[in-house]
């Protein structure tokens, strides 16, 4: 098999193996260390951390390579020291499910945005946009999505509390 | 002098009676007086037996809607009869959320009802937030944004219990035009 071609079915290892070569330093595997996980063969879930700066490289290999064709959801999590954006891309062949998640830091919070990738993940970068503030380069339309236009805070954020609370 | 319900239907001989026992009246208490003891109940009669809520359905509590306007309930034969445009509606039936996107659209609905209009809050949701109290995007009930006559209670509420809220909006609507609104805004 030439290295050009797509997989159609990639197997955990094969996933493992070629993002391994073609991202050495900046993309790194997180393990299942759990002890009833599968072994490495008939595993479907793969975790990555990677780095914001190649973020769109990524995403583009694994859509043209590696066939993850469908984005399942980009969503955000806020650790309060940083935020998180976690992207979840699934292989309609094999059922593999790809988690990647991307630390975005507090005093800037942007990162690419895989709208040209995946056109499913338009509305996803706009609400993970307006619930948390992160800003998505590149993305066509970035506004606000379901909440009015007027908000001026971003509620699934720690920092943002209700009347109930302190 | 009693004015209703003769005044739909009588004889000659009630009539008679009816008629000056009215003249006498405009005399003694004036003709505002009269002519609301006259139309009066014939407004509250009319206006009870067809109130027409807007067909505006919110959330889960407009299944509970659907369910009392079926065979079982049938709200329809207390004239409970959902229109589609608000300048043909009496009721401002609100059932579910109000989300803070659609508080315009709402207020602008309830100003498009020609009066005398009245307004249910049905569900939680529509009285206090219900389930989304504090919410950052939800009304925290629908007093916040206009007048309420009645509000029942219920996470749904069950279809008896939005015949028995309709009920109490009838007496509502009888107390009113009883009072009289002859002459006046």
């Amino acid at each position: 098999m030439s290295s050009d071609a797509k997989i159609e079915a990639p197997s955990y290892n094969d996933v493992k193996a070629l993002v391994a070569t073609k991202f050495p330093k900046t993309v790194s595997l997180r393990e299942n260390t759990k002890k009833n996980s599968r072994a490495d063969n008939e595993k479907r879930r793969i975790y990555f951390k990677a780095d914001r700066k190649v973020l769109l490289e990524l995403c583009t290999y694994l859509r043209d390579k590696l066939n993850f064709e469908h984005a399942s959801s980009v969503t955000a999590v806020d650790w309060v020291d940083h935020m998180e954006v976690v992207y979840h891309l699934s292989n309609y062949f094999n059922g593999m499910l790809l988690e990647i998640s991307v630390d975005v830091p507090l005093d800037d919070l942007t990162v690419d945005s895989v709208a040209n990738v995946w056109g499913g993940a338009n509305w996803h970068e706009r609400e993970a946009y307006e619930l948390f503030g992160i800003v998505f380069k590149g993305h066509p339309k970035l506004e606000r999505l379901l909440t009015p236009k007027y908000y001026e805070f971003y509620p699934f954020r720690k920092s943002y509390k209700l009347r109930g609370q302190e | 002098m009693n004015l209703y319900p003769h005044a739909i239907g009588m004889s000659a001989d009630e009539f008679m009676s009816w008629s000056s026992a009215m003249i006498d009246n405009m005399v003694s208490a004036g003709t505002k007086r009269t002519v609301n003891r006259l139309t009066g109940p014939v407004w509250a009669w009319a206006m009870r037996n067809s109130m027409h809520p807007l067909h505006f359905g919110l959330a889960c509590c407009a299944i509970e809607m659907a369910a009392a306007s079926a065979p079982k309930h049938d709200a329809e034969r207390l004239g409970i009869i959902y229109r589609s445009s608000p300048r043909q509606t009496d009721v401002l039936l609100v059932n579910g959320w109000i989300s803070k996107k659609l508080v315009p659209n709402l207020r602008r609905l309830y100003e498009q009802m020609p009066g005398p209009k009245w307004v249910v809050a049905m569900g939680e949701c529509a009285i206090s937030g219900g389930p989304w109290y504090d919410s950052y995007n939800i009304v925290q009930g629908m007093d916040q944004i206009m007048p309420v006559d009645v509000y029942i209670p219920g996470c749904p509420i069950k279809p008896d219990a939005m015949i028995d809220g309709f009920l109490l909006l009838q007496k509502k609507i009888d107390a009113y035009f009883k009072r009289g609104n002859f002459m006046e805004d």
